[in-house]
């Protein structure tokens, strides 16, 4: 199947990869075809990225717990060996020094600064915002022209909303952290675009943390200024790195999942009627589509620190490591008939759609309830809600970072 | 069934406490896992297996008579 130049040692892998990566998908609901087989006959696979380099694939849930749990495969992107799975994407997570790209120690000092924040008592008590923005999102859908781009009309305001009410960013900056999410997350930005649009990011961030300086509010920057940075607990340039990091993984992650999910139960009307009829069933649905769905579909990147035997597969220092987050989560050693969409699936909760090990989304619980409410709300007040396209005219994010539907037109 | 837990390694994710409330909860400062129940009941064990198994961090240990 692939090219083979002998030279010697057959461990100075002298083969030229067949694969490149990222894979193209051909269902738009499913991962690229090409993973149930690498699963089931090579589980960890060289591929070939953009830059010529030759990381690790691995499809395989056992394999990716274990790689995700060993902290000695390092989440640091300048790492020698680190993948890159996009060049726009590699400028914007080189420049990403916040902890989310550290190894420990330093990673866990500064993510326990914010935990508290996002603990599942805190998100419980932010119910009640949460669906006064859920609620209001539907007010304006139903008053509104039909048919009418979900994405823009609820699916993307919804998330930026949260966020942005609890980091205390005012709602009118909206439109400007949209357009650099869209240019950060973008494969196909080119690197000069990317790092002006995080020099633009970093100056506002800066400005708005001298803003809760001068006048702190009942919001997370303003604590952060107050316990972290006033101490002398971390700079200003750490500060500016955690809050941009909360402000963009809590909008495009949320924001795509709400729109796919949507539009998953729009394609599985029995679940959800299940789900209309049967409230109590929303938590595990929510479960489900998680592990469908799997926005994160440029995998997890790690590169190894020393030679690591992983489940019988040796990982040399230096080499980097794909863990293909959508395969584990359609993994049939775990989640039977796996590309079926079952709301009352019992395995479902094992999902890694939230990464796993010490990286594990820390907004987790937040988005759980976000997706809760709006699957409750949602269907209840626009119970015909329908899609106003043939889904075969729809959009994906094939080339984005994080997947989704890139418009999502509905009627009712 | 006997529990216990690792603080160091926990990382605040809060799955245990979605899953088993009545034997987990985080830290008021930190988010940081708190065992309330050493020894849960028959009818919670289930639930406490689940919340080791999904814990991110590895952080939780469950020892079965």
């Amino acid at each position: 199947m692939s090219e083979t130049v002998t030279d010697g040692c057959p461990w100075e892998q002298a083969e030229k990869p067949e694969l490149t990566y990222p894979m193209a998908r051909t269902c738009p609901f499913d991962p690229p075809p090409e993973y149930a087989r690498l699963r089931s006959e090579a589980p960890f696979t060289r591929v070939r990225l953009w830059d010529g380099t030759q990381p690790w694939l691995l499809t395989r849930y056992d394999d990716m717990r274990v790689v995700l749990s060993n902290p000695d495969f390092s989440a640091e992107p300048n790492r020698e060996g680190y993948p890159h799975v996009f060049e726009g994407r590699m400028v914007a997570d080189k420049a990403d020094q916040s902890f989310l790209r550290l190894d420990n120690p330093e990673h866990d000092r500064l993510r326990r600064m914010v935990t508290a924040e996002f603990t599942v008592k805190r998100v419980q008590a932010l119910r009640p915002q949460i669906q006064q923005i859920v609620d209001r999102l539907t007010d304006n859908l139903l008053a509104g022209p039909r048919p009418v781009d979900f994405v823009e009309h609820f699916s993307s305001p919804l998330p930026t909303e949260v966020i942005t009410q609890l980091l205390g960013i005012p709602f009118s900056d909206h439109d400007f952290f949209h357009r650099a999410t869209q240019i950060q997350f973008g494969s196909k930005s080119d690197p000069a675009e990317v790092r002006t649009s995080l020099a633009e990011l970093f100056e506002y961030l800066d400005e708005l943390i001298s803003r809760k300086e001068r006048e702190p509010e009942d919001d997370i920057v303003s604590r952060l200024v107050a316990s972290q940075l006033q101490p002398g607990h971390v700079t200003r340039q750490q500060l500016i790195n955690i809050t941009r990091l909360l402000l963009s993984a809590g909008h495009q992650t949320t924001q795509n999942m709400t729109a796919l999910g949507v539009l998953t139960l729009l394609q599985n009307p029995d679940q959800l009627k299940a789900i209309q009829e049967d409230h109590s069933l929303i938590r595990g649905a929510v479960e489900e589509l998680l592990r469908y769905s799997s926005i994160l579909h440029t995998g997890a990147r790690r590169v190894a620190l020393r030679d690591i035997d992983v489940n019988g597969h040796l990982v040399k220092k230096g080499e980097g490591v794909i863990c293909a987050i959508p395969s584990a989560n359609r993994d049939e050693s775990l989640f039977p008939n796996p590309d079926v969409v079952d709301i009352r699936r019992d395995t479902a909760a094992a999902h890694v759609a939230f990464g796993y090990g010490m990286h594990q989304c820390l907004g987790q619980v937040l988005a759980r309830t976000e997706l809760q409410i709006v699957f409750a709300t949602l269907f209840d007040r626009i119970p015909d809600l329908r899609l106003a396209v043939p889904v075969e005219q729809l959009n994906f994010r094939h080339d984005m970072f994080v997947y989704g539907v890139h418009e999502l037109p509905v009627t009712w | 069934m006997h529990v216990t837990i690792e603080q160091n390694r926990c990382i605040g994710a809060g799955q245990c406490v979605l899953n088993a409330p009545e034997v987990f909860d985080q830290r008021e400062d930190d988010g940081i896992v708190e065992l309330l129940d050493e020894t849960p009941a028959e009818d919670l064990h289930k639930d406490t297996r689940l919340a080791a198994r999904l814990c991110p961090a590895d952080a939780i240990f469950v020892h079965e008579k």
